[in-house]
Order: structure tokens, then sequence, then C-alpha cells
């Protein structure tokens, strides 16, 4: 899969430090799964949190700490806890659109066909994605028609788009399968589905994005994006 | 910058570089091998003793109490006795590696939050990633490389690196913390992020 449009690498250094909201990081995720020059980013990140833990001047362990951590490891094989080296699962990345990314699959499974879509306007569903209870940012799921368009609207905070499948374009430029807009709350942008097929897509914002236009400030409460 | 590797090599030896701290590195992904391929509990014992200290100073550094502190350690030290086995396909150092399990240990606990993105990435072998016979060799080389980096950056960048990845704090709250806009850290962090990648273009 060739993409054209990545995070930016300041959110995949968020990413690798951990400072990522929920929302944020499972988008990246999903986009690592299919994107092996990011995941290369974010590696060359952690590396540099690794140099970092190396550096730190140590902290005092409690007495016996290794004691009791080895007394844990073994009371975890007594009770047939596996300590043995775990076997890697091999993912192959599959292609956006078939199914949906793995990093979804704990929410919502990854079949496109079980998704419930709740119509919000003309040419556009969405299915909201349930996030652990202290999420500071919202995740859902897109579904717009060919030719349709969100309304133009700048943004509260940042928002990460992932296309799943279809492709729309903007005035950024052309988004397709497996491409990511990463964008700060200056932005304004008014996306229009150019592929023949809907296009569906994985949006993570921080804030209720507010419309600009009249019709999208009275979508607003429909949508919720 | 893109620095060659064989810059690194016999009296070309960068000024920078620290021939101790890569011999240290070295010695720890002998020290996992040996974990993981024959449950070595002395060897663990040796990692533990450089690894342990330093995980909890982090923990304490992004505002654990000494007893959770304590406590997520030890798991992450754990979790690296379990997955032991894992880390041959990992392509990083083990310095890197044990970062990653003690992030997510304190996003489990800290946020509540599920970690099973960062879990599902983790934990997977892609199958273009496989690893390649000169894994363990470059791995050396990337590390020194990684090192001499980090410490190398200037001292803006080396802040704003520093409280994302041992303060835990996003760029929102480093821009409030600093004083300076959302923009400023943006384009400090992507600066730090290219100096470190250009210098490892070649061996990740």
């Amino acid at each position: 899969m060739n993409t054209t449009h990545h995070p930016d690498e300041a959110t995949l250094m968020e990413y690798a430090a951990g400072t990522l909201d929920e929302a944020f990081a499972v988008t990246v995720s999903c986009h690592l799964e299919i994107c092996p020059d990011c995941r290369k980013s974010v590696r060359a990140a952690e590396a540099m949190g690794g140099a970092m833990l190396c550096e730190q001047v140590g902290a005092p362990v409690a007495e016996g700490s290794f004691g009791r951590l080895l007394e844990k490891i073994s009371a975890a094989s007594g009770e047939g806890g596996n300590t043995a080296p775990a076997v890697m699962e091999q993912v192959q990345p599959q292609s956006p659109g078939s199914v949906l990314p793995a990093a979804l699959g704990s929410y919502i499974g990854r079949n496109v066909d079980e998704i419930r879509w709740k119509r919000i306007g003309p040419g556009v569903w969405q299915h909201p994605i349930r996030l652990s209870d202290g999420a500071k940012s919202s995740l859902r799921l897109l579904r717009i028609a060919p030719g349709r368009s969100v309304p133009e609207h700048g943004h509260g905070g940042q928002e990460i788009t992932l296309i799943l499948s279809g492709a729309y374009r903007d005035e950024i430029g052309y988004f397709g399968p497996g491409d990511v807009a990463d964008l700060d709350e200056d932005i304004e942008h008014q996306p229009r589905v150019v592929s023949d097929e809907d296009c569906i897509c994985l949006a993570a914002t921080e804030k209720p994005t507010r419309f600009k236009s009249l019709a999208g400030r009275l979508l607003q409460p429909f949508v919720g994006i | 910058m893109f620095v060659p590797i064989s810059t690194f090599h016999g009296s070309g030896m960068s000024p920078t570089s620290d021939p101790a701290a890569s011999d240290t590195a070295e010695r720890h992904l002998d020290l996992i091998v040996k974990i993981s391929t024959d449950q070595d509990k002395d060897a663990f014992a040796e990692l533990f003793q450089w690894f342990g200290p330093r995980v909890k100073a982090m923990m304490l550094k992004l505002g654990a109490n000494n007893d959770l502190a304590e406590d997520l350690m030890q798991d992450t030290m754990m979790t690296v006795w379990m997955k032991a086995g894992q880390f041959a396909s990992w392509k990083g150092s083990a310095g890197a590696w044990i970062f990653t399990i003690a992030r997510n240990k304190r996003i489990d606990r800290f946020r509540r939050q599920s970690t099973r993105h960062y879990v599902d990435v983790d934990g997977m072998e892609f199958a273009d990633d496989s690893p390649d016979g000169e894994d363990m060799v470059l791995a050396d080389e990337r590390d020194r490389i990684v090192s001499n980096a980090t410490a190398g950056l200037p001292e803006e960048l080396r802040e704003i690196v520093r409280l994302a990845f041992v303060e835990e704090k996003s760029q929102t709250e480093i821009a409030s913390e600093l004083g300076i806009p959302l923009g400023t850290v943006k384009s400090r962090t992507r600066r730090a992020y290219q100096k470190i990648r250009d210098e490892l273009e070649d061996v990740l």
C-alpha cells in the first residue's frame, strides 16, 4: 500500500511517547498497520525513548524487590501461567476496505458489513466508537456518498482522519485508502468524495468541530463532529 | 545530516561516541537472549539491576508515588521476563524495547484507557518487516547512533523530548508548561525527530 499523506512527524513522536489521546492513538495505529514507513518512524522515535530511559539516574528499588519479582514469576508459572516465550501473531497487512484494521477489532470488530450506520444527513452516515471512560477525544467512522461533501469546517482542535476506502479531495489534495489527514485547528477544509463508491473514513477529533456554513451549523447537532 | 555507518568503525570513531554505552547495550542484548533461551535468572538479575532503577526513576518523574513507581517497575520487568522470546523480532535496542513496555504499563495504569491499540501494533509481526540477518549486527550501531544523537540534541529540543518521553506530557501540556505556542512545540518535536531519523536512516 503506497500512501501519500502520513501523520505529522510530531504526531508520530507523541504516539511513540504514549501521550496521544485514545482516539488519535487508535487512528495512528490503524495507519501503522499498512504503512511500513511510519512504522520505521515510530521505531526511531521509540529509540529516543530508550535512550532517555538509559540516561536516567536510577531510583533505588525497594529492598528485596528482585526476590519478590521472582516469586511473582514462579507463582504465575505455578498457576499454569505461561512464562515461555510467546508466539508472535503473524498479521498480513490488509488492504483497507476489505476488513477494518486490527486496531479497531477490540472496539467494533473487523467486518465492515456489520457496522450499524446512522444517517446524519443526505449521503452522510456515521458510527460513533465508544472509547474508555477517561478519553478526551472522540472517534467515529464516517461514510460519505460519491459526490457528497462534509460542510466546510474549521477544527476546534486537532483532527486526524484515516481513509479506509473510497477517496476524497479537498483544498490539500487527494486522499485515498491508507492516507491520513492530520490537521491542526487552523485548517479549514471541505472534503468532497471523488470515488465511485462511498468513502469510509475513521475520524479522531479533539473537541467538537464547528461548522462555518449555516447548513453546517444546523447539521452539527446531528453530526456531532 | 546523514552519517554513514562506516564513520563509526575503527579509527574513524566519532568524537561524541561512547564505547562504554555501546558495550552496555550489547551486554543487554546478550542478557535478553539468555533469558529467552535458557530462562537464565542470573541474566535477568543483571538486567533488573540496570533497568529496574531507571524504569522506577521514569515512573517517579511522571508523577507516580514511590509505591506505585515500584509496582509499575515490577510489572514492566515481569513483562520483560515473559516476553523475552519476542525480543528477537524487535528491531531496536533493549532500552527502546523496555521503554515501550514501561510506556504501555503507565498508559494502562494512569489513564485507565485501553492499551489495546498499542498492544495490537507492538505485538504484531508484520509480514513485510521480517527481521533480516543483519539486525543483530546493526542493533549495536543503531544504539550508539541513537544515544549519541539524543545526548547531542540542542537543549531546547532535548527539553521537549524529555518532557514527552520521560514526563509523559502531551504537546499541549508542554506548550503551557514552557509558555510557548503549540506550533513551536510541534516544530521542535519535528526537528528533534528529524535529527535522529536522518542518522538512523540506514540502520532501521
